[in-house]
């Protein structure tokens, strides 16, 4: 569908016979529109300030990349490479290395993940493929309700209800059951990395599930039939007809939800615990690139330390952009030529 | 699609379903059903928390008077609900135009590569953390201007509304029909003309819900407000000084150590979300009763 103008008419209209009627009745009925002669130059300047807009859009990431590469200069001469790789983390010294902060937001994010996936795509099943229809739209619109709340409510309802939930209920039984693996032993302090793992679920899931549920609405519907004919049951007719074929756009859209992990800041700020180590025990606080930018970026005195932070900001710049690239490209090639509803 | 037809049937022409499989299918289905129960639970628990705690704690004092000093019970969050109507007034003056403008380049000058590299790199800022774009507005604004202000936090949610408002511009421009544009250009309308008084008319109600779904993605935004407009515990209405916002409020009262800070923020949270919900569903019966009284 081409959205081109098309070319302005232009009356040309051959001379007139002299004394003819017809012509001379054509010439009065076309005359308003000969007369008012359209101008140019209104049509250049609003198609350039559009254009403009446009262009904007591309120069707001240039920006956004000018600006990092700028601010974290000093950190990336002072430390190079080994950045990424250290695990002190003293402004008193000026001594600084990320590992901690890339750790935390590594296992805080796939923590995410281990729990928000299948109870993402439970849901996004359960909807398009179970519930009644009349239910549907209300059930979508509830978990999308879960994305229109503000991040800092999370924190905060993570702080008051979630935390003291897991400290007094769910860590001991963890420590009981699972305390083997080393990965649930510890003090139940409530705050910890658990606990921004849960939250961070919760508040991923209906990204995950709205765009696993677009994937599974584009199966097509005689891929269910044929399943259903060779004498499935629903869930095996779930399983060979749809999840099957729907399998990269799911892979996209955790992707995706991976990609809002990465970068949440308040909530995880709020209920991870702030303190840069990197410990084995899910239980231990953690901290995250995100939480060190809202934590320190205000109160940072001295070159280094800002620039240093700057370069956090950088390196989850880099990798959010990767990941949601990645997720796009996923999602896309399964909606192929399907209009994917909404904001991503 | 009529799976009962279908079953019905099979159960004719082949042999039965084994009860093993039939079990299996009923387990996941229990299963998906108890995924349902379980995400909406906290989904529950959040409003339900919300409303009983929030509620509870909105009085007068909260809604008129700023905060009292530290430790001290009373006072309110009102310079705060200014200063977040502040800030997202600035931003909404510049994303606004700025991000329909794309999105009118999109969808009608955009249907090419350059609309492709455009199309992609909003879909790219889209995905960028909010923090980040505190960073960068912080580079952008406080560091020249050399002090916090409402006006760094506006250019900071400006950038992030601006690819929302882009995308969902051109998604709702694209459904208007073409032919709507052909029957305005074949009446000699020019072509700024037909796409400002036609196409973004026609379009008008999608447009402005694009523009209500940033709006409503913005407003509960703390992180990129930390250290922008970085807050303020009195009134202020310069966009050239810090000032206070309702997220950033909630937040450090949340951290606090104060119950009655706690119960402030509980209140704050719950004026946010009226406040979200409310403005985008003025504007939506706005438009709607607008677009009525139109035809």
């Amino acid at each position: 569908m081409a959205n081109r103008a098309l070319p302005r008419p232009r009356f040309e209209a051959p001379e007139p016979e002299r004394g003819a009627k017809a012509t001379l009745k054509l010439e009065t009925t076309t005359a308003p529109l000969l007369q008012g002669k359209v101008s140019e130059i209104p049509d250049a300047l609003f198609g350039g300030a559009m254009r403009f807009c446009g262009l904007a859009v591309v120069a707001l990431l240039g920006l956004i990349v000018y600006q990092l590469i700028l601010g974290s200069e000093l950190s990336w001469h002072a430390f190079g490479w080994k950045f990424f790789g250290q695990t002190d983390w003293n402004p008193v010294e000026d001594q600084y290395g990320a590992l901690p902060f890339i750790y935390g937001t590594v296992v805080s994010s796939l923590l995410s993940l281990v729990i928000a996936v299948p109870l993402a795509v439970g849901v996004a099943v359960f909807i398009t493929e179970m519930c009644p229809v009349r239910l549907r739209g209300a059930l979508s619109f509830t978990t999308e309700l879960l994305a229109a709340i503000p991040s800092v409510v999370y924190g905060l309802w993570a702080i008051f209800v979630l935390v003291p939930v897991l400290r007094a209920y769910v860590q001991p039984f963890l420590a009981k059951t699972l305390g083997w693996t080393t990965l649930f032993s510890g003090p139940p302090y409530g705050v910890g990395m658990l606990a921004a793992g849960v939250i961070l679920a919760i508040m991923i899931i209906p990204i995950i599930s709205s765009i696993t549920r677009e994937v599974l609405t584009v199966v097509p519907q005689h891929q269910r039939e044929a399943v259903l004919a060779l004498g499935a049951t629903r869930w095996e007719m779930i399983r060979l007809g749809v999840l099957r074929n729907a399998r990269a756009g799911i892979v996209g859209a955790v992707i995706l939800g991976l990609g809002r992990a990465l970068g949440e800041t308040m909530a995880v700020t709020m209920v991870i615990g702030n303190r840069p180590e990197i410990a084995k025990s899910l239980f231990a606080p953690g901290y995250t690139m995100a939480s060190v930018l809202a934590n320190e970026f205000s109160e940072a005195t001295g070159n280094l330390y800002l620039s240093a932070l700057i370069e956090i900001g950088l390196a989850l710049f880099l990798v959010t952009i990767v990941v949601n690239a990645l997720a796009r490209i996923m999602v896309w090639s399964v909606t192929r030529g399907q209009p994917t509803r909404g904001v991503v | 699609m009529d799976e009962a037809t279908v079953k019905s049937t099979m159960t004719v022409t082949m042999p039965p379903i084994s009860w093993r499989r039939r079990a299996l299918d009923h387990a996941m289905t229990g299963v998906a059903m108890l995924t349902v129960a379980l995400v909406l639970l906290p989904l529950f628990a959040i409003f339900a928390y919300l409303v009983y705690k929030g509620l509870g704690s909105i009085n007068w004092a909260f809604l008129t008077q700023t905060p009292k000093p530290v430790g001290e019970a009373g006072g309110g969050m009102a310079n705060a609900i200014i200063g977040s109507g502040l800030i997202l007034a600035i931003a909404s003056l510049m994303g606004v135009p700025l991000g329909i403008g794309a999105g009118i380049f999109l969808s009608e000058y955009g249907r090419n590569r350059y609309g492709d590299a455009v199309r992609f790199v909003s879909d790219v800022l889209n995905g960028v953390p909010s923090i980040v774009i505190g960073i960068v507005a912080y580079g952008l604004v406080v560091i020249r201007q050399k002090h916090f202000s409402a006006l760094a936090g506006g250019v900071a949610l400006a950038i992030m509304m601006v690819p929302t408002i882009a995308r969902t511009t051109e998604q709702m421009l694209l459904l208007v029909p073409q032919a709507i544009r052909e029957a305005a250009y074949g009446l000699g309308v020019s072509r700024w003309r037909t796409t400002l008084s036609i196409t973004l008319r026609t379009a008008t109600s999608g447009v402005i819900t694009g523009v209500m779904l940033a709006f409503a993605r913005v407003a509960g935004e703390t992180a990129p407000l930390l250290f922008t407009a970085f807050g303020n515990q009195f009134w202020n209405l310069n966009p050239n000084q810090p000032t206070s916002a309702l997220s950033l409020q909630i937040y450090t009262y949340a951290l606090s150590p104060f119950d009655d800070w706690h119960r402030q923020a509980w209140a704050g949270s719950f004026v946010l979300i009226v406040l979200i919900v409310g403005a985008v569903a003025a504007v939506r019966f706005a438009v709607r009763r607008g677009t009525l009284a139109g035809t």
